[in-house]
């Protein structure tokens, strides 16, 4: 078997054959893990529906959840996927969308194995959900790109080797038509990462402060003035990676809560039975309907179910730890602690109640607003009028700020 | 979170997609019922004596089948499943047809259940027409009250059974008579049988009208074996995907009034705040959509999980149906308000659907003992 060799139609049992024979030349527990991933992504069953010789093997997107769950069981080493969210979720589909060869050779495989962590450069302080108005500005000086200006909610920018960046080329063009999308190396002179306190007490995303910071040009994705579309491409992978996917009864929020209300009957009364059993139905609801949405990607038919699963789950987020506090009674009121740290990344279920109250607030502010959201189903699933964009057409350094 | 607490498992999801025979079989009802029924027909005739278009029933039973899809074709059905009787379900709700088709859902369900395979075949093939005598507000999880008696234990019925669904133009009536035993009345074509009378009510929901029947010495065929909760529990799974159709109908009337209606200058769709409140309702009929889609698949798959998926559709489908109903109302404004406009067709079906073999309430509090989540 070679890593290359792509035969059309390539089913589940094809895999779980291509596995077995790995896993038979290469045993998890007497492989080092660097080595093994190294192994998997030459063999094409890192992430089987990319390209082979690109980690992949060119098959449909469907299978990959076997491919894991194979290499799981197993006892295969993990390639950081929590670490690695941003990376794996969006940036490696854009590189692979957008990329050159050589680009997809130099980045994909460290990516994938876990080796290089990745993080996403393009909130700001004066541009959230209008993304576009962003302010950092990149003036190019020969094949370099030297780079000024502050991002803001990186998270894993403390680990992280590789940025996806998106920056202003052209201040005269409208906000949409000036960007440019680029790789930063996070360990350039110029670019420093500070933690970014949170109502939680601590530390999770950062501040990234990018000043004169030189990236060569063979480090842009895409064309000069096509970062809008390229950045677009990444935030659609978010929606994707926050909202979809297959989840067990009770996952979610109202794990716990449920939980909760089996070990304290002395806490129960009717207003708060109903308002449990109602979040335990729509939460069964949620979780049907991101079934659904994924049994419609594996069909090859995507819908536009991904920003409904994402506000559904926000919202039920917020409404199960709050609705836990209460159920808490006197230890609602406390407070586990509010040391500013860098916390793990860890299951929030296994989080304090009152953390995840507070924590849940941004499941509706983080990866689109359930405002903005809400104008994206309106506008691109239901077809109604856009809003009225009054800074369309004007030249961004014209627009009041 | 707390290990200690034992958290029910999950079943396998099953295919929650709609096949290609399911959307032919959509898109044979839904030619039939739009060229036969649109709704300023289906408008017209609440105000006639003649509240079910038998025309219209004939046709889908007979011309489509749709009477006889959860039937073994060896029983004298398609052999489908209940997946296709919601398919049927989605269209019907879309038209609020005037049509027996939940009742006959549900007498289907329960006559499966007995030997009486003659009188299966023939409501599969649409030549009768059976309703359950159980009051309409009845949901599985809780047992059926009786209120028919055999007279001196024998085969006649005494008694009354209030607010029965489709049993206007039932010429079979099965009547729970035990826990266990159903009663099977010949009930005539026009009004009553031997000792049977039918009143049929002004109903809230014009477009499936209500009947209150009394039994003074009918006579009775007695069966055993009948689950009558089971059969209530598929007529809720399937209740569900009637809400989804009717909630996706009114989504859209209220979506295409909006882009064409202009106040301020400006069409009415271009406002965030009605089109936030469009998004929200969409968001909740994708879920209404995957709930239903859940619910009708443990019911053909016989899953065990139904009594689950089965309340938490109706419980969800209820709310959805009339949000979206209200909504519609609402976002028409004043014309929305006329008899002459279809939005309260919609409204009083999905109020009253919201009330139809158990309410939201009901069925969540069936759910509370079905994932232990106690009062």
């Amino acid at each position: 078997m070679t890593s290359t060799d792509t035969p059309p139609d390539l089913g589940a049992e094809d895999l779980a054959a291509r596995v077995e024979a790995f896993l038979a030349e290469h045993d998890p527990s007497t492989t080092e893990p660097s080595e093994f991933l190294r192994e998997r992504f030459a063999a094409g069953l890192a992430w089987v529906h990319y390209p082979a010789g690109l980690g992949g093997l060119g098959a449909a997107n469907g299978l990959q959840t076997a491919v894991d769950a194979a290499f799981a069981e197993a006892g295969a080493p993990e390639n950081r996927p929590r670490l690695n969210v941003i990376g794996l979720g969006m940036a490696a589909p854009t590189i692979l969308r957008f990329g050159t060869e050589s680009q997809h050779r130099r980045w994909l495989p460290s990516l994938w194995t876990g080796e290089d962590i990745w993080c996403q450069l393009f909130s700001e302080p004066g541009a959230g959900s209008d993304l576009a108005g962003l302010a950092t500005s990149a003036v190019r000086d020969g094949d370099e790109w030297v780079v000024n200006g502050q991002k803001v909610w990186t998270s894993m920018a403390h680990h992280a080797r590789w940025g996806i960046l998106v920056a202003r080329t052209d201040p005269s063009a409208p906000k949409h038509r000036g960007l440019s999308y680029f790789v930063v190396d996070m360990q350039a002179p110029g670019v420093e990462v500070r933690g970014l306190r949170q109502i939680t007490g601590e530390a999770e995303f950062n501040e990234v402060f990018l000043t004169d910071v030189r990236i060569p040009d063979d480090q842009r994705l895409g064309e000069v003035g096509q970062g809008w579309a390229v950045a677009q491409y990444t935030l659609m992978n978010e929606r994707v990676a926050i909202g979809g996917g297959t989840l067990p009864r009770e996952s979610g929020a109202v794990g716990p809560l449920a939980a909760r209300w089996r070990e304290h009957p002395e806490a129960h009364t009717p207003g708060l039975h109903d308002r449990m059993l109602r979040l335990w139905v729509q939460t069964e609801a949620a979780r049907l309907t991101a079934e659904r949405l994924g049994q419609q990607q594996a069909a090859g038919q995507p819908g536009p179910e991904g920003s409904g699963v994402k506000i559904t789950y926000a919202r039920l987020n917020q409404e199960c730890s709050s609705l836990e506090l209460e159920l808490r009674g006197e230890d609602g009121l406390r407070y586990p602690d509010y040391t500013e740290r860098r916390p793990e990344v860890e299951d929030y279920g296994r989080r304090d109640a009152a953390w995840r109250y507070l924590r849940f607030r941004a499941n509706s502010i983080e990866g689109g607003t359930s405002e903005i959201l809400r104008n994206v189903v309106a506008e691109r699933v239901l077809g109604l009028p856009a809003e009225a964009r009054a800074d369309k057409d004007v030249p961004w350094k014209d627009l009041p700020r | 979170m707390s290990a200690a607490a034992p958290t029910p498992s999950t079943p396998e999801t099953g295919d929650l997609l709609y096949s290609d025979v399911e959307e032919d079989l959509r898109a044979s009802v839904r030619a039939l019922v739009e060229k036969q029924a649109p709704w300023d027909v289906v408008l017209a005739r609440t105000d006639t004596e003649e509240p079910v278009d038998t025309d219209l029933w004939k046709r889908l039973t007979q011309e489509i089948g749709v009477a006889g899809l959860a039937v073994p074709e060896e029983r004298g059905g398609a052999g489908a499943s209940w997946r296709e009787v919601a398919v049927v379900a989605e269209e019907l709700g879309r038209a609020v047809a005037p049509v027996p088709f939940l009742g006959t859902v549900v007498a289907t369900a329960l006559l499966l259940g007995t030997g009486e395979d003659e009188l299966l075949a023939a409501v599969a093939a649409g030549e009768r027409t059976a309703a359950v005598a159980v009051g309409a507000t009845r949901g599985p999880g809780r047992p059926v009250p009786v209120t028919v008696e055999r007279q001196g234990g024998g085969d006649l019925l005494q008694g009354t059974v209030t607010a029965v669904i489709d049993a206007v133009t039932a010429d079979v009536l099965l009547v729970p008579v035990s826990g266990t035993e159903i009663a099977v009345v010949e009930a005539g074509v026009d009004g009553g049988g031997d000792g049977v009378t039918r009143t049929t009510a002004e109903s809230l929901d014009m477009t499936r009208r209500l009947t209150d029947v009394t039994f003074d010495g009918a006579p009775a065929r007695i069966v055993a074996g009948a689950d009558v909760e089971h059969a209530l529990r598929i007529g809720a799974a399937v209740l569900a995907s009637e809400q989804l159709g009717l909630a996706e109908r009114c989504l859209a009337d209220t979506v295409a009034y909006l882009r064409e209606r202009h106040q301020f200058g400006r069409a009415l769709a271009s406002y965030q705040a009605l089109k936030h409140r469009l998004a929200d309702l969409w968001v909740a009929i994708t879920q209404a959509r995957a709930t239903a889609r859940y619910a009708a698949r443990c019911a053909a798959d016989g899953s065990p999980d139904l009594p689950v998926a089965a309340a938490v559709a109706a419980a969800h489908g209820s709310e959805v149906a009339l949000l979206a109903a209200e909504d519609s109302l609402q976002l028409h404004g004043g014309i929305g308000f006329t008899w002459e406009h279809p939005a309260h067709l919609f409204l009083k079906r999905a109020r009253a659907e919201a009330l139809l073999l158990g309410s939201a309430d009901h069925h969540r509090a069936v759910l509370a003992e079905l994932v232990d989540l106690p009062a």
